[in-house]
């Protein structure tokens, strides 16, 4: 298998210089590789949110469930409760995983949904022209907002953290072996596998410059130390002029909800039968 | 007592066990032979409110009580204060003499009995039953065999506070076996748990609310035993779009609602259409707009459940009458909705959900249909392939070498999204093209039942739950009663069939405005007049006779 393949011969309609490339070309080799190591391509879901993100689903040859706008997370649970065996990828937006579907990326960190949360993180609704997200900037100047956003943006780091995620890292698309490295390793995970990635959209929020001056690499020697992770989390508030860390900020096992709800064997019909058939006459 | 049957009332406070004293005294004239109806009425609270329960037998098949009643068993004072005009003529009160006063009545000392058993306060309810069973003239022997069966835990002690208040009773009247089999009493939520059981259900979802929940918690019971998954989300939200991912990947998913929660799944009941993902939602009706009345009932959700979703998708719409239907009708709910990958909406009312009936295991259904698979020797495996039926053959991944693909955006045969004018039109006609499919196969499976007196030229019009009572005074006042279970598509022709020979037909419904009414005026039938309640109770059967002959004079 050949990364190339995977592209699908639908017409690409990201805009030149979109960070979108970056993860869709990161995915196409990573799972190009780990089809030969151990991922059969054919055990690959990607569920897509609604925006500029989603349009990934289009983009490539994967299995795919294009879901609605916030609902990658339940689609995605419903997957795995009937396959387990499936590896499924969120690929959602911060307005779609941050706003409309919030309260699924909680209960999924929540219950460590064995699945990898991917959040196209530009910091803007890009789709629907450049309406600020829950994690733009402070003072953010978009149509909606032609004076200047007066909320303070939400750190989804801290958020992961305190939902339980057993997995959570941050990457950015102009560091792209990290980014490649770190998707690879929430892959991987066994559990909930959640990662920030902040992405340059080019047409309303391009924050390259301010990124690159002040992106560094965790270490991540202490990764499963949660206290670190806390004073990792709030090193930048995604506003103000801080360091901003990159990599795995916390890793650590637990059981998973897939573990918690194994798939039971099928009755056979004889069985359901039966079972009616007591069912029925303990009342009698 | 009217003639060959029976009527119970038992009231006291919430969490005094009304509704399972209820639910024993329907077994009991079940077993007796009766057929049986119970109505539970309970306000939306925990602790304290006034409970009561209505139980009917009768030697037809019935859906529906009366006002009046034959025996009331009172478990405070409150209950006689607000029934004793039910009370027939010759009629017996057994009460708690701790807590209530009729001198008429038979008084049993309750708290004594529980002492002396150094039994709990809850297990007054078996006190009460117990002395039911002597003023009612039904054998020990007899009673202790379906009390035994029909005591959840602590059987032995409920069965020795049982055997005291007994004792302490007194035979009043006689209910007499019919001399019929008897058989096992179902509320719809039960039924339409068994059937979906029978479906093939492999995960159920649902977020609490009334009056699905005892479906949730009767599915939750049994789950390992059936080998389903039963799970809570976090929201209907949540609930429905993983039922839907359970479809994408080949496991047959339902979902338990009531308005309010169903008002949240809509969004994704288009996603269902658009998507061509199978789904059975169960829309629990209570009384609404809003939170409404949470514990009461109505049949108010039918033009929202035939309408609900932006743009225009299948589905397929199914309101039982009674138990039988909720159990046979959910499970041909799930084999169509696989069949033709549509969701399924199924309607009970919150009578048929949390009311009891009787429930004749040999009445199945026959006609089964099964999901369309593609071969394997298809490739590339396209997932809305166009066919004649408009069913695109299914498959689930992991296929090797194939990619298989769910949009809710206009997409094409591979499930890619386009936003082409000829596709857009080519795909909406493939999903419209399986409602044609759908409706010729529902005509096929009685979709609309008659009873009363099935020759009158003066038609009753009703669905869900009103199908028994409609169908009892059919028999009284001669009159042609007309049930759709099948609501959408529109059996339009068994439908005629049905109205062949009516001259002038009255809607009957729990509603304001008379939705069936107005479904069926679409295919040019005009009601003569209508009965509608909205107060969130149910008709009484000497209150809808009395109605019925207003409307009809
Ligand atoms: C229920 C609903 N509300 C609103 C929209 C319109 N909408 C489409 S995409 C989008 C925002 C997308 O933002 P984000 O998730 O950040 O994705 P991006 O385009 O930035 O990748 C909105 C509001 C929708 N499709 N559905
Ligand atoms: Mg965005």
């Amino acid at each position: 298998m050949k990364g190339i393949d995977l592209i699908s011969h639908a017409k690409n309609t990201w805009c030149p210089g979109c960070g979108n490339f970056a993860v869709q070309h990161i995915l196409k080799d990573l799972l190009a590789q780990m089809d030969g190591g151990g991922l059969p391509l054919e055990n690959v879901v990607l569920v897509a949110g609604i925006g500029q993100h989603g349009k990934l689903f289009d983009f490539m040859n994967l299995n795919g469930f294009y879901s609605l706008h916030g609902r990658t997370i339940p689609v995605a649970t419903g997957i795995k409760l009937a396959n387990p065996s499936l590896r499924v990828i969120c690929v959602t937006g911060d307005g779609d995983s941050y706003a409309e579907g919030l309260d699924h990326l909680i209960f999924a960190a929540k219950r460590n949904l064995d699945i990898t949360v991917l959040v196209h993180d530009n910091r803007v609704y890009g789709l629907t022209t450049g309406q600020f997200t829950p994690t733009s900037p402070y003072g953010y100047r978009g149509h909606s907002t032609p004076r200047g956003e007066r909320e303070m943006p939400l750190n989804p780091m801290d958020l992961m953290l305190a939902a339980g995620a057993t997995f959570i890292g941050r990457g950015y698309t102009g560091r792209r072996d990290e980014l490649k490295r770190l998707i690879r390793e929430a892959i991987l995970h066994r559990g909930f596998s959640f990662v920030d990635i902040l992405q340059i959209c080019s047409t309303y929020n391009d924050l390259t410059a301010y990124y690159n001056e002040r992106v560094y690499a965790w270490s991540e020697e202490d990764a499963g130390d949660r206290q670190a992770a806390e004073r990792k989390a709030g090193e930048w508030n995604y506003s103000d002029d801080a360091k901003i860390g990159l990599g795995v900020m916390f890793r650590h096992t637990a059981p998973t909800f897939e573990d918690a709800y194994p798939v039971p064997g099928k009755m056979s019909p004889d069985e359901r039968a039966g079972w009616v058939a007591r069912i029925l006459s303990e009342r009698s | 007592m009217a003639e060959g049957e029976v009527s119970v009332l038992v009231g006291g406070k919430a969490g005094e066990g009304i509704s399972s004293a209820g639910q024993i005294i329907a077994h009991l004239l079940g077993q007796l032979g009766y057929r049986i109806h119970m109505y539970f009425d309970y306000p939306s609270l925990i602790k304290g409110g006034h409970n009561f329960a209505i139980i009917r037998g009768a030697r037809g098949k019935i859906g529906s009580v009366r006002s009046r009643v034959d025996l009331i068993l009172a478990l405070d004072q409150e209950t006689l204060r607000v029934h004793e005009g039910r009370l027939n003529d010759h009629g017996v009160v057994v009460y708690n003499a701790d807590t209530a006063r009729y001198p008429p009545g038979i008084g049993i000392a309750i708290k004594s009995i529980l002492a002396a058993e150094e039994a709990p306060p809850v297990m007054g309810n078996s006190a009460i039953l117990g002395a039911f069973v002597k003023a009612a003239g039904i054998e020990w022997a007899f009673a202790e065999g379906v009390l035994t069966k029909s005591f959840r835990k602590g059987t032995g002690q409920n069965l020795r506070v049982a055997r005291r208040a007994y004792e302490a009773s007194e035979e009043r009247l006689r209910i007499p076996a019919t001399g019929m089999t008897g058989l096992p009493g179902f509320t719809g939520n039960e039924a339409m748990g068994i059937g979906l059981v029978e479906a093939g259900l492999g995960v159920y979802l649902s977020y609490p609310m009334s009056p699905t929940s005892n479906l949730l918690h009767f599915l939750a019971g049994y789950s390992d035993e059936v080998r389903i998954r039963v799970i809570q989300p976090e929201s209907e939200i949540a609930v429905i779009l993983a039922a839907l991912g359970c479809a994408y990947a080949g496991t047959r998913a339902a979902v338990g609602t009531s308005g309010g929660g169903f008002s949240l799944m809509v969004e994704a009941l288009g996603l269902a259409g658009m998507a061509e993902l199978p789904v059975v939602i169960v829309v629990g009706q209570r009384a609404g707009p809003s939170t409404g009345l949470a514990t009461y009932t109505a049949q108010a959700d039918l033009e929202f459940a035939i309408h609900a979703g932006h743009g225009e998708f299948p589905r397929l719409v199914i309101a039982p009458g009674d138990a039988e239907e909720s159990r046979t009708w959910i499970r041909a709910a799930m084999d169509l909705a696989w069949k033709y990958q549509i969701p399924a909406l199924f309607l009970p009312d919150r009578i048929i959900c949390e009311g009891m009936y009787s429930l004749d295991p040999s009445v199945t259904m026959k006609s089964r249909a099964d999901p369309v698979m593609a071969g394997p020797d298809i490739h590339p495996y396209l997932r809305y392939a166009p066919t004649d039926s408009g069913i695109s053959p299914l498959r689930f991944p992991p296929v090797k070498g194939e990619v298989i693909r769910v949009n809710s955006h206009a997409h094409d045969t591979d499930g890619i999204t386009t936003e082409d004018p000829g596709i857009t039109r080519t795909m909406a006609e493939k999903r419209q093209k399986k409602m044609l499919g759908l409706a010729a196969e529902i005509e096929g499976m009685h979709p609309v039942n008659i009873a009363g007196d099935t020759d009158a030229t003066t038609g009753v019009l009703c669905w869900g739950s009103n199908k028994g009572i409609c169908a009892e005074l059919g028999e009284t006042l001669s009159l042609r009663v007309i049930q759709p279970v099948a609501l959408w598509p529109f059996p339009e022709k068994s439908f005629a069939e049905a109205m062949d020979g009516v001259e002038r037909f009255f809607g009957v419904e729990t509603n304001e405005t008379g939705q069936l009414v107005r479904l069926v005026r679409q295919f040019g039938y005009r009601a003569d007049g209508m009965v509608l309640k909205y107060d969130g109770r149910p008709f009484m059967l000497e209150d809808l006779e009395q109605e019925l002959r207003r409307v009809m004079a």
